[in-house]
């Protein structure tokens, strides 16, 4: 491990891609995340040979993506909210054709071409899959920028262990934000390619096909089942998550991402007055740890759900809890980040009078 | 110990710069530090600020409500975050740029006239150096030498020269609070 | 016939010394799903032909358009991608970047080159992606069963132009290959057709010329092939090629519209 450093949340992302061997990258600019794509385009191709290409569009770039990651390839794509979007078709369909690469998505106020302000608008096309078809990625939620370094290359291994994209869905104020990291050694670019990977037909074997088409129906359903499969298995063995101050807790505050540090705050605010406030902070969004929503929502009076958004991960939180327990939402939206005391003040008006 | 603090003012008065070397002093000392940034087309003209925490232990949060020290370089400043700072707190202010003072009784409220001090050293670039003397006086959260060691790893090399006039600034600062 | 009688008639007429044509390895056994009198199939093989014979099969990738050609990879015996729709340059753009060493095409119909796909079309070519692509043009929808294309020519009735193509509400048919040949990064560009015999044997020759020209690191290819649609033309393979002779190639004229220095 190397020294700590300060940096701020895009470029540790972009430090992170090249250091764990990423072979390429594909992406177009945009606010709050065009500093991946410059830093990448100084660092990354005379230190390691990686392909850094800015694409025409997000739609181009996604498609490279396929492209590339078909060809057994360690590959990355980032950007913001109105990129994601242009991102679903091919997202869609490098999950059909179960293919690994990690897509970040530094979250921005929507809907529309909103706010370059942070937000946490997309949890639902983050985990609910985004594009057509049923689908899931994989769902990373840094809340730190030296997450975002960590989950960059448990984000690769992950993609890559279940041939499922995955997806960092930080926000615009992660990105930007600076903080002490501790980057790992550069580890070396693959030199071996798995046997699906279109490298080129081999002498004495079938030719490799990508694709995402199974024109007959009985087909089609038998690689849905497949994909469904693959989920199950997701959710059974990569669910993470954090507990701060739990076994005491009678109200249990829980966000992700930088909602979570904001709610850990006020954890500490409540605490110093004597609420017994725990926090839970999911680290995947898919899969979603319901359990521990579940065994503690027997104990607890309520649940305060904080987000960026109009309420998006409370819908998950209130599916884990079944109705054990009082669920209640605080959010801000547009580009607004709640404080601590904001937070605070509203448990006490919700659950306490 | 832990300091919460916000540097705010116009965009291209260095508040961000005031903030990030903070917090390359404090990483050198190997404290926590998170920085975080108001980002967007503020940056270019309109009011740009960062909050800067430094601290001994864990930082659960970079957003925090209320600061142990405002700095404000502008007007706008002011009127905004006096109201923020925690009791005890303190306010540190250009007066050289700011009519409707600071009032509150229960926070320290410290006047440096940082543009007119900049003028005087024939260069207003240096205003955020100045005012981060000003700052460490009050808070002496990282020592002098640390701040020295950030500016020559923040600075590219061809700035070097820079240094001295950076020192001076810094150091005319600190005595501002002193008087 | 019984079954006996053809198998007299095979074991009596199919022996190595009456040889005189052999499908080459490069493509599959699978029978091509192309309606009778379409380009696709002779376009496919002279394609994989130019592959066996420079023998870099094992070192192709292709990538297969939304389209009637869908299927290519049923029956192009290399690495095969299948792309969405519009999107094969930016797909083999990913593929040749990581591995500049192989060869790679893309093989699309006009509504994938020259609609949806015309921004990764332009930007890959644009950027002298070293690759080649394959432009089938036959001036209509076929997959879709015969809407409009960017191709479609005035007049023309389709599915979705019942009434003839008005150029001034429909707009006028894309010479897409005119404005690649536009761009500096582009090494190649050639119109051909493959309606006979003579067309073919120049057709295969623009496939040899792109894979040598991509094997020298000259820059992107494209190769199209004015081909013909009797079922959504309505019309019979014959009544097809005088419709391809009369009307199509006048408005897409063959022969070379880029080439590269000193060729």
């Amino acid at each position: 491990m190397g020294k700590k450093k300060l940096m701020k949340g895009n470029e540790a992302l972009a430090e992170a891609m090249i250091r764990a061997g990423c072979d390429a990258y594909f992406g177009y600019p945009i606010t709050p995340q065009s500093e991946v794509i410059e830093y990448l385009s100084r660092e990354a191709t005379n230190r390691t040979g990686m392909v850094v290409l800015q694409a025409e569009s997000e739609v181009a770039a996604i498609n490279m993506i396929y492209g590339s990651a078909a060809c057994g390839r360690r590959v990355m794509t980032t950007s913001s909210s109105p990129g994601i979007s242009l991102m679903q078709e091919g997202l869609s369909y490098i999950a059909a054709a179960e293919l690994p690469c990690l897509v970040a998505n530094i979250n921005r106020g929507g809907p529309g071409l909103g706010t370059i302000q942070p937000s946490q608008g997309d949890y639902f096309q983050a985990t609910k899959g985004g594009g057509h078809g049923d689908y899931h990625l994989i769902v990373l939620a840094p809340s730190s920028v030296q997450e975002m370094v960590d989950y960059t290359l448990l984000g690769f291994e992950l993609s890559e262990k279940y041939r499922c994209p995955t997806m960092l869905l930080a926000d615009g104020a992660i990105g930007q934000m600076m903080e002490k990291v501790e980057l790992y050694d550069q580890m070396p670019r693959k030199t071996e390619f798995p046997d699906w990977a279109t490298t080129g037909k081999p002498k004495n074997s079938d030719r490799r096909i990508i694709t995402s088409l199974f024109i007959q129906p009985e087909k089609m359903e038998q690689i849905n089942l497949g994909l469904q499969r693959k989920y199950r298995e997701i959710e059974k063995n990569e669910v993470r998550f954090q507990t701060i101050n739990t076994d005491d807790a009678e109200y249990i505050f829980t966000g992700f991402g930088l909602g979570a540090r904001i709610c850990t705050k006020a954890m500490e605010s409540g605490r110093a007055k004597g609420y017994k406030i725990g926090v839970i902070r999911p680290q995947t969004l898919y899969p979603f740890p319901v359990d521990i929503y579940s065994e503690l929502s027997k104990k607890v009076k309520g649940i305060l759900d904080v987000e960026m958004n109009a309420g998006q991960m409370v819908d998950d939180v209130r599916l884990a809890v079944k109705g054990n327990t009082r669920v209640e939402f605080y959010g801000r939206m547009g580009g607004i980040i709640p404080t601590p005391d904001e937070i605070l003040e509203n448990f006490e008006k919700i659950f306490l009078k | 110990m832990t300091q919460e603090a916000i540097f705010s003012g116009f965009g291209g008065q260095g508040v961000l710069t005031m903030g990030m070397l903070l917090g390359y002093a404090g990483i050198i000392e190997d404290k926590e530090v998170t920085w975080m940034p108001s980002y967007g087309p503020e940056m270019r003209g309109g009011t740009a600020n960062c909050i800067t925490i430094i601290s001994d232990t864990y930082i659960s949060s970079p957003i925090i409500s209320t600061f142990d020290t405002v700095m404000a370089l502008n007007q706008p400043s002011v009127d905004k975050f006096e109201e923020k700072v925690k009791k005890g707190g303190n306010i540190i202010y250009d007066s050289t740029n700011i009519l409707t003072v600071p009032t509150r009784k229960d926070i320290n409220i410290y006047a440096v006239p940082g543009s007119e001090t900049a003028v005087r050293l024939k260069n207003s670039k240096v205003l955020n150096m100045i005012m981060l003397g000003s700052f460490l006086k009050v808070n002496p959260i990282v020592k002098i030498e640390t701040i020295w060691k950030a500016l020559e790893q923040v600075l590219p090399e061809r700035y070097h020269n820079l240094i001295p006039l950076n020192q001076e600034a810094f150091n005319t600062g600190m005595e501002l609070i002193a008087k | 016939m019984a079954d006996e009688d053809k198998d007299f008639l095979f074991s009596d007429i199919c022996v190595e010394e009456n040889l005189v044509y052999r499908k080459p390895g490069t493509l599959t056994e699978t029978e091509l799903h192309y309606c009778p009198g379409c380009g696709h199939g002779v376009a496919h093989k002279l394609l994989m032909e130019v592959v066996d014979e420079m023998g870099i099969q094992n070192e192709t990738i292709g990538v297969a358009p939304v389209g009637c050609s869908v299927f290519a990879y049923h029956y192009l015996n290399v690495d095969m991608q299948e792309a969405a729709h519009g999107r094969a340059c930016a797909v083999a753009t990913g593929v040749k970047r990581v591995q500049p060493d192989k060869y790679v095409f893309t093989y699309q119909g006009d509504g994938d080159l020259a609609a949806i796909g015309t921004a990764e079309t332009i930007h890959a070519a644009n950027r002298g992606e070293n690759f080649l692509i394959v432009f089938i043009n036959n001036g209509v929808y076929g997959m879709t069963s015969g809407q409009m294309a960017p191709t479609t020519l005035p007049g023309m009735i389709t599915t979705t132009s019942p009434f003839g193509s008005d150029t001034k509400t429909q707009g006028h048919p894309l010479k897409i290959s005119n404005l690649v040949a536009s761009l500096p990064g582009v090494a190649y560009v050639t119109r051909q057709s493959v309606h006979k015999p003579a067309n073919v044997r120049k057709a295969k020759k623009a496939f040899q010329k792109a894979f040598e020209y991509q094997k020298k690191g000259l820059g992107t290819c494209l190769v199209e092939i004015v081909s013909s649609c009797p079922s959504n033309w309505k019309l019979t393979p014959l009544e097809s090629n005088k419709f391809l002779e009369d009307k199509m190639i006048p408005y897409y004229p063959l022969g070379d519209l880029k080439v590269p220095e000193g060729k």
